[in-house]
Order: structure tokens, then C-alpha cells, then sequence
């Protein structure tokens, strides 16, 4: 559905941070990205959307395809157009206004009135806890129903594609457990496609089926969600589980370097 | 105490010219984040525009009204598409500069082609009888304009809560990029926000050019409109109409009371600055202005 072919990503034509990415999404399937602090991750899911434009970002080499069309260059509001949507990072709801008019934002480029109205009660069934609020200013809600709220305020276009920037940043591990599972109901039910990035290694690899993992602005390992989870080197480096199958732990790691004491 | 209503009277109706223009101020600074010190030449050119369709070309007043309003709609357009589309990401005070030089290029344009006399609506755009309200005789321009106003400033408001448009504008305000993630056409939201100004300021250069006739003094009424816009909180549209009441209202009594009492010339130009600091020691935000939101 969405494939990425070797892609250079350069800012302000000097800082290059994607050297050659590829990857790709199969349709109806959670596809995760998965890497470390400033491997190039948010930066991959901008060049899809087109939000690299606004930051001085530009996708240098290599294309982008979505169902057989090229859409690197193209201006983001034809992108959402095209059915990719993408949740930004860290939330970023329109806070001086309700909830409602959250959602509506989002189905801004849509004209039909009655799916609209459709699509809202289906976010609210959604997301209940957004029902109860949605006269309040979203600038008032809490974290996670501000999540649920950037999600609800994604589906709200009816995406074909739809790009999860780390959803589970700065939730209660709780909320996070809650928000994934209905990342994943809404996979199944209403089919959407999903890219999603995330830090949470653990949690991404249950959910997705198919996992890359990003370092330097290069995808160093792919393979199939299962596959990844039984890599030594996803465990070791990603999971946190040592060779002996037990979860590593901080006592464990030695927590300073020795350092010479004395002056020469 | 007749007098004093009157002053009461013509206070609100300059106010609501205030409000009116201080709308369009507020909008711009709102969606774009850009102080217009253009306003007010925007107010004049719209002003000369209607004058010179109704006194030089004869053109009849509603079609010489709906032209002005066509015309300002194109002037915004090409302000914003030549001036200030450049000028997108460049910091925000090279872009106010940019408004400042605006300002001075559109009065010197206005001076060139109808010089500096006061000119008059020749016929007027209302009847110049009077009427009379609870005793008190008011000139049907007062009752015109503020009417006039008043119905700009609901319909605005009810575009800004309900209208597709309308929210998204919110939402470009609020952050330009996620507004462009959800597939709003971000500039087109900037140059209706100039539309928009624009459009509002020439109704209130018509309005007050009816009342008070048209000259080159009539650009200082953007700078009139600063007290108003900021007493309301720059981006608030309720604060923006409230605003421009009260320093109207605020500006006519100074005149009236203080110029009597105590000899006061000029007072009137300044009473709404001296207010307007005075309320931003208290509330630094202006009356109604936005603090940022902060959950605890």
C-alpha cells in the first residue's frame, strides 16, 4: 500500500538525517518503526505526510508511493486528501477549542455531512470518556484523553493510512495498555492501515506484524513481528531481556566508570 | 445630563466602529500571528474607494457599497499574496516592519490620487434627519452604524463557533502545522484572514466617513484601534467588540467632561492609552485575552 524506496531527507539543505530509508506497509496490517532517540523515526513519518515542508525538511532522493502514486513534494492537505493522515507527536490538540470542534478539524477535508455526524458517534464509541467531555475545552482533558482525542480527531478523515507518532509518550502505563488495544480495534474494524512508531518496543512488537527498527537515519533489521521479538539483538538492545531469558536490570550494570584519581 | 448621554450615545457608535475594525486587527493577529499596522490605511483606502465610486463615478449607493467590499476583498489578496506570503517563517518583527512600510505606501497612494482635503459622501449614505429615541434626538447615521456594526459582530461570532471555516481558523491560530496535518489549506486560511480585515475596515471607513467625512487622517484610526484591541486581549473576538466600546464611549466622556472642567485639549486622544495602561497593570492579558491553558 504505502511503500518508501531509499529515501534521502535533508533540513535546511544541510542536515541530513534519512540515508536511504526503505519500507513498506501491507494493506489492513499495523506496521511498526521502531529505533532509537533521533534515529529519524518522526522525521520518516513527516516525509510520508508532506509535514517536512513546514520545517524546512525536504526529501532529497528516492520516492514515495501510496497505492501506486507518487507522493513525495506533494502539499499535505492533498495528502490527507489522498487518505494518509498522520497523529503527531505528543499529542498536540487544538486546546483553545472543545472537543467537537477538535474532531471536526480533522474531518475538515470531508464534505459529507452525514458520515461526518456517523464518524463522530463511532469516535465516541470509541472513546467514551471523550462523550462525557466534549463540550470542555481539550486544552482541560488529561493526558491519555488527549491522545484518545488526536486519535478520534485521525479517524475523524477516514484515513486510509494512518501514521502513529509514539501515542504512548508520557501516558500512565495503564493508559498506554488501553490506547493500544484500541489502536488494535480499530485495525480490525475499520481496517485501517496502520504505521506506527513507537519507543515501546515491547508493546509495538505484540501489536504489529511486521517491525523495522531504525538506527542513524538507516533501517538496520526488518522481519516479521515474531521474528524480531526472538532476535538476540532486538532483546538485548530493545527488550531489555539478557541471554539468560531474564529481564536485565539496572542492579545489575555497573553504575560508573572508574576514573583516575590522581594527577599526572 | 442630556449631554451627557449623547456623549454616551456617539461614544458607543464611534466604539462599535472601533470594535468593527479592532474584529479585523484581532483575526489577523489571531490566525496569523502578524500585528497589522495597516489597518488602519486599509480603513482609509476602503473609505476612498466608496467616495469615489459614489461622488466621482455616481454610481448608486448599494452598488457602490457592494464594490468596495469586492474591491477590498482583491486589495487583501494582493497584499497578502505580494507582501506577506514572502514574508511566511521570517521573524515577527521584520514581518511588522513590512505592515509599517505597507501603511505608509497605501497613504501616500490615497494622498497621489485624492489628495489631502476633506471630502464628503455626496449623496449621503443615510438620511440626515434625526430621530428621536426616549426623548433624545440621535442622527439616523448613529443608529445606522451602530446597527450596522452590531450585526457584523454576531454574524463574525457565529462564523468563528459554528462555521467549517471558521473553526479551522481557530485551529490555524492555535498551531499552524497540526492545522496543516489535518488537511487544512493553511495559507488559504491566512489570506481569508486578510480578507476578512479587510473587508470589516472598509465598512468602518465608510461608516465613520459618513459621519465624520473622509481625509488622510482617517489612517490614525488603526492606531485608535490598538487601545481597543489590546484592552480586549489580542485575540479574543468578544474582547476585540467589548474593547472597542468601551475606549469609544471612554474617549467621548474624557472630552466632554475633562476638556470642560479643566481645559484639557487633546484629551481625548490620549484617555484611552492612559486606560489602556492602566488595565494592563492589571490584568496583562487584556480583559479577555487567552492565558496560555496549563493543566495541573
Amino acid at each position: 500500500m504505502l511503500t518508501v524506496n531509499n529515501i534521502e531527507v535533508v533540513y535546511s539543505d544541510v542536515i541530513l538525517v534519512l540515508k536511504g530509508l526503505s519500507l513498506s506497509c501491507a494493506e489492513g496490517k499495523i506496521t511498526t518503526l521502531l529505533g532509537a532517540n533521533g534515529a529519524g523515526k518522526s522525521t520518516t513519518l513527516k516525509a510520508i505526510s508532506g509535514l517536512l515542508k513546514s520545517e524546512e525538511g525536504e526529501v532529497t532522493e528516492g520516492t514515495i508511493e501510496f497505492m501506486g502514486q507518487k507522493i513525495n513534494g506533494k502539499d499535505p492537505e492533498k495528502i490527507v486528501r489522498m487518505g494518509i493522515f498522520q497523529v503527531m507527536e505528543g499529542r498536540r490538540v487544538f486546546e483553545d477549542l472543545d472537543v467537537v470542534e477538535n474532531l471536526r478539524c480533522g474531518a475538515y477535508t470531508r464534505s459529507d455531512r452525514a458520515g461526518v455526524k456517523r464518524d463522530m458517534d463511532l469516535v465516541f464509541d470509541y472513546f467514551p470518556r471523550l462523550k462525557d467531555r466534549r463540550h470542555q475545552l481539550s486544552g482541560y482533558l488529561s493526558g491519555g484523553e488527549q491522545q484518545m482525542l488526536a486519535i478520534g480527531r485521525a479517524l475523524m478523515a477516514r484515513p486510509k493510512l494512518l501514521l502513529l507518532d509514539e501515542p504512548s509518550l508520557g501516558l500512565a502505563p495503564m493508559l498506554v495498555k488501553e490506547i493500544f488495544r484500541i489502536i488494535q480495534k480499530i485495525n480490525e474494524e475499520e481496517k485501517t492501515t496502520i504505521l506506527l512508531v513507537e519507543q515501546n518496543a515491547s508493546l509495538a512488537l505484540q501489536v504489529a506484524t511486521f517491525g523495522y527498527i531504525m538506527e542513524m537515519g538507516k533501517v538496520v533489521l526488518d522481519g516479521p513481528c515474531e521474528k524480531l521479538r526472538e532476535n538476540p539483538d532486538v532483546r538485548e538492545f530493545y527488550l531489555g531481556i539478557g541471554e539468560g531469558g531474564t529481564k536485565r536490570s539496572f542492579k545489575n550494570a555497573k553504575h560508573y566508570k572508574r576514573r583516575k584519581r590522581w594527577l599526572s | 445630563m442630556e449631554f451627557y448621554i449623547q456623549l454616551v450615545i456617539s461614544g458607543l457608535v464611534l466604539g462599535s466602529i472601533y470594535a468593527l475594525v479592532a474584529l479585523g486587527l484581532a483575526i489577523i493577529f489571531k490566525s496569523t500571528s502578524v500585528v497589522n499596522f495597516a489597518q488602519g490605511e486599509l480603513l482609509m483606502f476602503g473609505a476612498y474607494f466608496c467616495f469615489a465610486m459614489v461622488v466621482q463615478y455616481k454610481v448608486p449607493w448599494f452598488w457602490a457599497f457592494l464594490l468596495t467590499l469586492v474591491f477590498s476583498v482583491l486589495l487583501a489578496l494582493l497584499v497578502e499574496r505580494l507582501v506577506l506570503r514572502p514574508m511566511i517563517g521570517e521573524p515577527v518583527i521584520s514581518i511588522i516592519m513590512v505592515t509599517i512600510g505597507l501603511s505608509s505606501v497605501l497613504r501616500s497612494i490615497v494622498t497621489a490620487v485624492w489628495g489631502t482635503q476633506i471630502q464628503v459622501y455626496e449623496p449621503p449614505l443615510f438620511p440626515e434627519t434625526t430621530v428621536n429615541v426616549m426623548g433624545i434626538p440621535i442622527s439616523q447615521v448613529y443608529l445606522w452604524s451602530f446597527g450596522l456594526s452590531a450585526v457584523l459582530l454576531a454574524l463574525f461570532g457565529v462564523f468563528f463557533k459554528f462555521s467549517k471555516a471558521g473553526v479551522a481558523m481557530r485551529a490555524t491560530a492555535f498551531s499552524n502545522q497540526v492545522a496543516l496535518s489535518m488537511g487544512i489549506p493553511v495559507k488559504n486560511i491566512f489570506a481569508l484572514a486578510w480578507c476578512i480585515a479587510s473587508v470589516v475596515s472598509a465598512i468602518g471607513g465608510i461608516l465613520i466617513g459618513s459621519i465624520n467625512g473622509i481625509n488622510i487622517q482617517l489612517g490614525y484610526f488603526g492606531l485608535k484601534v490598538f487601545p481597543a484591541v489590546i484592552l480586549g486581549g489580542l485575540d479574543s473576538i468578544l474582547g476585540a467588540a467589548l474593547g472597542g466600546l468601551i475606549v469609544g464611549v471612554l474617549e467621548n466622556l474624557s472630552d466632554g467632561v475633562l476638556k470642560s472642567a479643566f481645559g484639557l485639549q487633546g484629551i481625548k486622544e490620549v484617555a484611552p492609552f492612559v486606560f489602556l495602561v492602566i488595565i494592563l497593570m492589571i490584568k496583562p492579558y487584556g480583559l479577555f485575552g487567552k492565558k496560555e491553558i496549563e493543566r495541573v
